[in-house]
This record gives structure tokens, sequence and C-alpha cells, in this order.
């Protein structure tokens, strides 16, 4: 289960960078894949969409949020804690 | 002091608001003066959906209220804005558009950047939700982006050159900024400006929701802690005239108008950039002839968001070099919200405010100093000080920059 959700978010964050889901690991960040702020918008978007879920982001304050986007398994990790709150 | 550009000077003489400050010029005027804060919960729609809940609303500005039925059918929320507020520049101008055929050679361009939103968001939800066939056969004529335009131009017999001008939060400057040429250069003897505008409807709202550059609790430009814009609505309209003619009428000069510049980036689609609004203010003051250190306040675009502050402060100490050390620098979307494409015009009343009353209008919600801002924001409290000379500054999301230089009227 854990392992589909981590499959969904990296799919939707490769797609944003354009490369394929292999190249995308926990330890990548978005840095790494050359995602800019309004990139990460459309991941947010996208994920958002993808679970059902509101995600806490606002562009002006990445770092305060109430959402880690430190690498990709802070995302995942995240993701999941917001999935399980609406449970 | 004739402008660098040569050509004839051009004043305004009158000035007419419809903003989240009041309904009327001396409501937003002293909402400015006093630092009043007029944003708020949002009451005009249901919010319950929405994620932000707080906006700038026209709260006193009920258009039921205002227009009868025939004339709500084809007038969209920014045409009865900008009607409202057209009527009130008129007659405190005093201008007389039936005198010497001067109709026939007065402008009217007025800005929106989105045109009839409201009128489009509610036939919207005619069709897909409620899955009507039909819709009203006046739908286009009221949300068509130049209807504000050609109802003002109807309502005052305008027959000069007249048009509406979209480039998002940059509108209503670049309109300001041709209506002004349009007179300066001889093409028009008279012109109605300024801009329209409110996305304030449901679909509006959650567009902008999308791009997750909005704050949830307030505006606070240059504050260390903003977070994000708040959205407005209103419209303001100016009336300007050629010198001579005004004078020759014995017209109360509220001031004049005596640059634009406008550039683009060419760079991001909503970031901005430093060089492109450094060289749209570098253009406004070379267009009036004026030196940097004659600049004693600017209107800052100053929309709160982290990178839009950042790169203004950046751009203003780029142009005016030392003299940044001493200008004036204020955010007044901190009280009536970003308007988006009537923003420059309300924001046109506040220089209007300082050259012509002496009252530098504050920033409010100026909680914490940026050290990365660097300027004197005239945090929350208003200064009674005069000022000869100012610009206003408006930075559009595609980067698109437009700059309006005034000067206070000295004959």
């Amino acid at each position: 289960m854990s392992d589909e959700v981590y499959s969904r978010v990296v799919e939707i964050i490769a797609e944003q960078a354009m490369v394929e889901p292999d190249a995308v690991t926990p330890e990548t960040t978005l840095d790494d894949l050359g995602l800019d702020s309004l990139a990460l918008v459309e991941v947010v978007f996208g994920i958002e969409e993808a679970f059902d879920i509101s995600v806490p982001y606002n562009a002006n304050e990445p770092a305060e949020s109430d959402f880690d986007i430190e690498n990709v398994g802070k995302i995942v990790e995240g993701v999941k804690k917001l999935i399980a709150e609406k449970a | 002091m004739g402008s660098a550009a040569g050509g004839r000077r051009v004043v305004v003489t009158g000035l007419g608001v419809v903003s989240a400050l009041g309904v009327g010029r001396e409501a937003h005027l002293e909402g400015l003066a006093e630092g009043r804060n007029g944003i708020g919960p949002i009451e005009l729609i249901d919010p319950s959906r929405l994620m932000i809940k707080i906006a700038g609303e026209a709260k006193g500005y009920i258009g039921t209220e205002r227009w009868g039925r025939q004339e709500l059918l084809l007038y969209d929320r920014i045409t009865q804005m900008a009607l409202t507020a057209t009527a009130e520049a008129v007659e405190q101008s005093g201008i007389d558009f039936k005198a010497d055929g001067l109709g026939e050679q007065t402008a009217v361009i007025i800005a929106t950047a989105m045109g009839g939103l409201h009128t489009q968001d509610e036939n919207y939800r005619i069709v897909y939700e409620e899955q009507k066939n039909r819709v009203h056969p006046f739908i286009i004529p009221r949300l068509m982006a130049n209807a504000p335009v050609s109802q003002v131009s109807m309502a005052h017999g305008l027959m000069g050159p007249s048009w509406s001008v979209a480039t998002a939060c940059a509108s209503s400057n670049h309109a300001i900024g041709q209506a002004f040429h349009l007179v300066r250069s001889g093409a028009a003897d008279a012109a109605v400006t300024g801009g329209t505008e409110s996305v304030l409807c449901f679909g509006g709202i959650k567009a902008w929701e999308g791009l997750r550059v909005m704050s949830k609790d307030g505006c606070r430009p240059f504050s260390k802690n903003r977070n994000g814009m708040v959205l407005g609505e209103g419209a303001a309209i100016l009336i300007l005239e050629e010198l001579e003619a005004a004078k020759a009428r014995g017209a109360v000069i509220l001031g004049e108008i005596a640059g634009a510049g406008a550039s683009a980036d060419a760079a991001d689609i909503v970031a901005p950039a430093v060089e492109g609004a450094a060289g749209a203010m570098r253009g406004a003051l070379k267009d009036a002839g004026m030196a940097a250190d004659e600049v004693g306040y600017i209107n800052a675009h100053g929309t709160a968001t982290a990178l839009n502050d950042r790169t203004e402060a950046a751009a203003i100490k780029s142009v005016l070099g030392v003299a940044a050390e001493k200008v004036m620098v204020s955010s007044t979307k901190s009280m009536h919200g970003h308007a988006i494409g009537a923003a420059g015009a309300l924001e046109a009343a506040a220089c209007l405010l300082a050259l012509d009353r002496g009252v530098v209008a504050p920033t409010i919600n100026r909680d914490e100093e940026d050290p990365e801002i660097g300027l004197d924001v005239v945090p929350n409290t208003a200064r009674e000080i005069p000022v000869d000379a100012a610009l206003s500054n408006a930075f559009a999301f595609g980067g698109l920059n437009a700059v309006l230089a005034f000067r206070a009227f000295r004959d």
C-alpha cells in the first residue's frame, strides 16, 4: 500500500520533470530535477488530485508550509500523513 | 519644467474611486490617509468552498441598489463601478464635454485585466451546472473587456480614440500611460482613463487560489512575515486634460502626469525580474525629464509575495541609487488589496493624495522589518509631508511592466 503511494508520487514528479520514474529516488531533491516553484505548484496540484487531499503549501514560504519538500522521500511521507488524516 | 519628450503638459482634473476603502474619492483617500484596513472576510459571495476566505471587497458597492433592471442586464460589476467612478471624476473636474466639440476629441482608455468575470462565471454555472441550454442574449456585450470603455463613452458622449487595455496587474498603468501620451501628443484633447476590475466571484478566486501565492490571513507588503497577496476589487478613473485648456476654464488641478515608461521582462510567465522592473522605472523618469533624486514618493507594486517585494526593492535601488536611501515607498495594497487590472488606478489616487494634499499613505501591517528590503516603506502610519514628484510602479504576471511619473502641479 505504502509503495503504491510512493510510486504514484514519483510518477507525478517524474512526469513534471520529464524524466523516467527510475531516475527518481527518495533522496532526490526537486532542485536535482530542475523543478522550480511553478513546477512545484503543479506537482502539488497533481498530488491533490491523485489522492483527493489538500496539501498545505504556499509558494511564498515553502520552508514554512506544513509540508516538507526537502526531497521526494519527505514529500511521500507528508502525503501519507495527509491520507491518514483524511481516513 | 517642460517634459523631456516634448509636447503639451497633461494634468489631472478629476478623480473618482470605488474600492475596499469605500465608495467615492474621499472615502478612498481618507482610508489611505488613516491607514485603514479594507481587507476582511469575504461576504459578497458564499466563501464556504474557498480556501482563501479574505479579500478587499468593495462591500459598500451593491449593484442592485444603484442600477435598474435594464442597466443590470448590460453592466457587469466592472462596468457598474467604472461608470460610478467616471461620474464622480467628471463632476469633480467640472469638464463640459459638450463645449466646443470636446467630447469628439476625448479618449476613453480604461483597463481591465480579466473583463466581465462575474458575468462569465455566472453563465458558465448556468450552462454547466444547471444544464441550461440558453443564456440571456446580452451576455457577450456584458462580459466583453471593452464594455466599460464603451458604456463610459456612450454615457458621456466621448468619441475620441478609445479602447481597453489588458496587461494583468499592470493594466491600469499601461492605460493611464497611453491616455497621457494621447493628450500630450495632441491625438486627443482630454481623456477619461483608469481601470476597473473584480475577480471576486467563485471561479475567479478559485483560479487565483490555484497559483498558491495568496495569503490566508492578511496582506503585509515588505514585512518579513509576509506570506502572499490578497485580492481586491474596484475602479478608479482620472480625467486628463491639456494644461492650457484646463487653466483656461479655471479647472482645479490635482496633479500633473509627467511621464510613462513600459518594458517587458522577456523571462518568466510569473516570476518578476529586476531588470524589467528597473527598465520601466527608468523609462518613466526619462519620459518625464525627471531626475532620480527628485522622486519623493514611490507607490510600490508591493504585492506582499516573497518574490515581488524583494525584486521591486532591488529595482528601486538600482534606478535611484543613493536617492533610494531617502525616498518614501509604500504599498497601499496592504489596505485595498490587489485589484489586478484596477490596481494602478487605485494607486494613482494615492500618488495624487501625496502630491495634492501632502499626505503619504502608509504600508500597513508592516509588522517586522525585512533587511532584504532596506527601504523607507512608511510603516503603518501616514506622513504629512510635501511631495513634489512621485512614481507609481506596476509589474504584471507575464513580465509586462508599466510605471507612471507624476508631479505636483506648480504653475
